[in-house]
């Protein structure tokens, strides 16, 4: 066979490619139009790494400066006196009202908003699914702060009635007793950030409800199952990992809303076994609320608080990662 | 048990498009029926009105009737999903549910109707992917995902899954056209063993799979894009490929159009 | 006789007894009856409680009466499909109500001359005074962030997409993933530890704007990347197979075809750092005053400026009508972000059909 007539068949070049070459030829990067390009995007995925990494360290060191100085202990104390020389703070009243009503908030918001995913792909009407799905893309931008002023001037006067209702027949148990004072407590923090986050969790899971392969529903139909039973066959299992990732966001949300609690809540250092009573605080909350009059030294032990969050944050997206990795395989993304 | 189709002016719309008109014919129990035609005739939106997926289409609408077993499935009070249970599908592409393993698949269908024993279930599944020629290539993987399996052995995956809930009709749309020639011919030969229990009507774009698979077959065709298609003749297979009643049919058959 | 009846209807396969299309209707409004006539004699007064207490009828109401005609299988469907509802019924109320509330308290002081005056020289509880500076400092703080973010965001998600394998891409698709979750706050608290405290910079629209670009990235990164993996790989091959180097591949078909995404991908974001208020507070400080220097002093921000009007007025009611006006005009500007976007995305949609 002729050599020339090979070479042009052969897409690469007639030399034999070295093996640094070909390594670089898998990698599809020869060209230096190639390598640039490669060089810019592979170096921006580098920088936000960086971002995170100078967040943790910067953090970790202001934070390591307040709490070598705290005189109480920084897990344990009920106390946020970082004035004081010496400062005495701890985040046990934050790291529980942050988790009441996060708890709360994912309590009531995953399963509406499911529910509501669900009306917009398989039970609405098809003329009204357009419009309302379109609603809630635009509810969700609607800025915190602004859900902040909605909740403090509208929400917490109508949640009287609730509250009383709660008191009267679930007093009993402690957790809704209620002593009349203004509503404004983590249970009132939580129905907020349930309202808050609902718009971005469906909107996420009404994407990903929407992309179940017709296939597979029809699937499903052909061997006899109702609406219902197709949802449960085919759409919700298909659709968990990104119901999961909606939720992920959503408590991301929650867990670090800062202005929307700072307006609601009535804060104070404690914490109260009932939900209904005002008081407790959040991480955020209090970062916003303590830092217009916070020394140098106030400042580093919100920051570490800050990074109390922030680790809280990371565990609750790692778990949720882990969640979705390991149902992968059966996630048919590729199937 | 195996049940009869008989078909009279069934005209079914998407919309305001009409996109089948006034098909009447008859589906023989225990036999094999292919619809065959040009693309965009109709057979697999008449095949759809047969166990009303059609209507899942949105905008999907259906005039006529439908009898199974002289029973109207388009008739007052009559379920979808109940109609379905009694005709099965299985499709275009292998569809098998990819978050559920090969087992659950194939129990997919049983697990609606209430509560099955382990060992009855293991029974039926067991059962349906003999039926479906496939229990030897996937009796040691059970517990592994649908979707790992090739496409031929999705597609029986899915036939499987068809008939563990013992329909009495089965509808296959082109069920082969995502396969390969030696998948192909393990469907086709399951077909043949299949027609022993079932009414089974097939599309198929593929001349010579509806000659070598089915007992009768069905030419669709449509006067012009845009226009309903028709049932122009049905007969048994041998004659309809060997010297059909209407001159289309004979001008499709031998390539001359479609 | 009933026996007959019965077997007589056991007989078909296809028939089974079924409710009437009007019943869910019927049981709504029995429910909602039940529920109000439950809250007038024991002298309920919210109105959460018969709408909560109708819901719960109806659900309850609907999976009896369609288990005893229907079946439990259709029962189970009934009450999917009721529960469906009044989720949406339920999240609907308190959702049109924000909407409503903000517009109907947000017009009372919202004018033109709202819009082109600061504060400079009106006490918190005096009516009068505006927004002037406060959307000025929003603007310029949001554009330095979305010029900072874009370009790596983009081109991070291009990696991912177009080059990912191995550990770095794992380890920036996992981080991006944790970068998404952060809390506002802690961007905030993060650029104050860094460039006020250490590197001892003051408090600026530019701090700010740091923060914001945090938050921001991971945002565009995510639309992006979930865009680009929407275009076929069909189209990158058919490229490649005509000869043309992968970059130009990403730049010329990748990125035109999923161009419509990303800007909406981007858009989005800006619209959610636009109402971000805590980095602001911690970072830019705020300031009655017009402040046009994004690098030097203080400046406002509209959503600090809600929260300032909010907090610090002592519940006056001129500093509440100005927080409304100020959150309508947030939302407004948010809003209309949004319609762009989506204009934009649906004008640069790879054209489909015909």
């Amino acid at each position: 066979m002729d050599i020339t007539i090979q070479n042009t068949d052969a897409p690469p070049p007639a030399h034999r490619p070295s093996a640094a070459e070909q390594k670089r030829a898998g990698r599809g990067a020869t060209r230096p139009g190639d390598r640039i390009f490669l060089g810019l995007s592979r170096g921006s995925g580098i920088f936000l790494l960086v971002i995170m990494a100078a967040i943790a360290v910067f953090l970790t060191y202001r934070a390591s400066l307040a709490i070598s100085k705290d005189h109480g202990n920084f897990l344990t104390t009920f106390e946020w006196n970082t004035n004081l020389t010496p400062p005495v703070f701890g985040i046990a009243v934050l790291a529980f009202g942050t988790v009441v009503s996060s708890i709360i908030a994912m309590a009531i918001a995953v399963p509406v908003a499911v529910g509501i995913a669900l009306f917009l792909t398989h039970y609405s009407p098809r003329r009204l699914a357009g419009p309302i799905a379109y609603v809630i893309d635009l509810l969700a931008a609607v800025p915190s702060i602004v859900y902040g002023l909605w909740g403090a001037l509208v929400l917490v006067p109508h949640m009287d009635g609730l509250f009383g209702w709660l008191n009267d027949y679930l007093g009993w148990t402690g957790i809704f007793s209620w002593q009349g004072g203004a509503p404004r407590s983590l249970l009132t923090v939580g129905i907020l950030l349930a309202i808050m986050i609902l718009p971005i969790i469906t909107n996420v899971s009404r994407e990903v409800f929407r992309q179940v392969p017709q296939m597979h529903e029809e699937a499903a139909l052909a061997l006899g199952a109702t609406r219902w039973e197709v949802i449960r066959m085919a759409v919700l299992p298909f659709g968990r990992s990104g119901v999961i990732s909606a939720s992920m966001l959503g408590l991301g949300r929650a867990l670090g809303e800062t202005m929307a609690v700072a307006t609601v809540l009535s804060p104070t250092f404690d914490i109260q076994t009932s939900l209904l009573d005002p008081g407790g605080g959040t991480f955020a909350q209090n970062i916003a609320s303590k830092f217009g009059e916070a020394t140098d030294q106030g400042r580093d032990a919100l920051i570490a608080s800050g990074l109390v969050l922030f680790v809280i944050t990371l565990l609750v997206n790692g778990a949720a990662r882990v969640i979705i990795a390991r149902r992968k395989e059966y996630s048919g993304a590729n199937a | 048990m195996a049940k009869r189709i008989d078909v009279s002016g069934l005209t079914a719309y998407y919309g305001s498009h009409k996109a089948i008109e006034d098909i009447s014919m008859s589906v023989e129990p225990r036999s094999v029926t292919a619809f065959i035609g040009p693309s965009g005739c109709g057979k697999s939106t008449f095949l759809r009105t047969l166990n009303r997926m059609h209507e899942v289409t949105s905008g999907g609408r259906v005039e006529g009737k439908v009898l199974l077993d002289n029973e109207d499935l388009y008739g007052a009070g009559v379920d979808p999903v109940a109609v379905r249970r009694e005709v099965g599908m299985v499709f275009q592409r292998p569809n098998p549910f990819p978050t559920m393993s090969i087992f659950d698949n194939v129990a997919a269908g049983l697990r609606l109707n209430g509560n099955y024993k382990k060992s009855e279930l293991n029974d039926v599944v067991e059962r349906s992917l003999r039926g479906a020629n496939l229990w030897n290539e996937v009796k040691d993987r059970l517990n592994k995902p649908g979707s790992g399996l090739s496409g031929g052995q999705q597609q029986r995956l899915c036939i499987a899954r068809a008939i563990a809930v013992e329909p009495k009709v089965l509808l296959m749309d082109e069920p082969c056209s995502a396969l390969d020639p030696i998948s192909t011919l393990a469907i086709e030969d399951l077909i043949g063993e299949l027609k022993e229990r079932f009414t089974i009507v097939i599309v198929t774009h593929n001349m010579q799979q509806a000659a070598r698979v089915s007992d009768r077959t069905a030419f669709f065709n449509l006067a012009a894009v845009g226009q309903p298609g028709r049932l122009i003749e049905i007969d048994e297979t041998e004659r309809i490929f060997s010297n059909p009643s209407v001159q289309a049919t004979e001008d499709y058959i031998s390539g001359r159009f479609g | 006789m009933s026996t007959a009846a019965v077997t007589g209807k056991r007989r078909s396969t296809l028939r089974g007894a079924s409710l009437p299309k009007w019943s869910p209707w019927a049981i709504g409004v029995g429910s909602i009856a039940v529920g109000l006539g439950i809250s007038l004699a024991a002298g309920l007064d919210s109105s959460i409680q018969w709408a909560l207490m109708a819901a719960v009828l109806f659900v309850l109401g609907t999976y009896v009466i369609a288990a005893r005609v229907e079946g439990r299988r259709q029962a189970k469907d009934r009450v999917a499909t009721s529960l469906v509802w009044v989720c949406f019924l339920l999240a609907v109320i308190p959702l049109a109500s924000l909407v409503w509330e903000t517009l109907k308290r947000g017009v009372k002081v919202f004018d033109v001359y709202f819009l082109t005056h600061s504060m400079g020289v009106v006490a918190d509880t005096e009516t009068g005074g505006g927004i002037y500076h406060a959307i000025l400092g929003t603007l310029e703080q949001v554009g330095i962030a979305t010029v900072i973010a874009v370009p790596i965001g983009v081109m991070t998600a291009v990696y991912l997409v177009e080059y990912g394998r191995g550990k770095l891409a794992r380890a920036v698709t996992f981080f991006v993933d944790v970068m998404t979750g952060i809390p506002s706050i802690v961007a905030g608290l993060f650029v104050l530890s860094f460039w006020i405290l250490i590197l001892k910079m003051g408090y600026s629209g530019f701090a700010g704007s740091l923060a914001l670009a945090i938050l921001m990235m991971p945002v565009v990164v995510r639309s992006t990347e979930e865009m680009l993996k929407l275009v076929p790989n069909e189209l990158r091959e058919a490229s490649l197979a005509l000869g043309v180097p992968k970059w130009r591949t990403i730049l010329k078909v990748v990125l035109p075809t999923s161009i419509g995404g990303i800007t909406t991908g981007v858009m989005l974001a800006v619209a959610r750092i636009t109402g971000e208020t805590a980095p602001v507070l911690l970072l830019v400080w705020g300031t009655n005053f017009i402040n046009s220097d994004p690098f030097k002093d203080p400046q406002a921000s509209l959503p600090l400026y809600i929260y300032q009007q909010y907090a610090n007025s002592a519940g006056s009611g001129a500093a509440y009508d100005r927080a409304w006006a100020a959150a309508l005009a947030l939302i407004a500007f948010v809003m209309i972000l949004n319609l762009v976007a989506r204009g934009i995305a649906r004008w640069k949609a790879p054209k489909t059909g015909r």
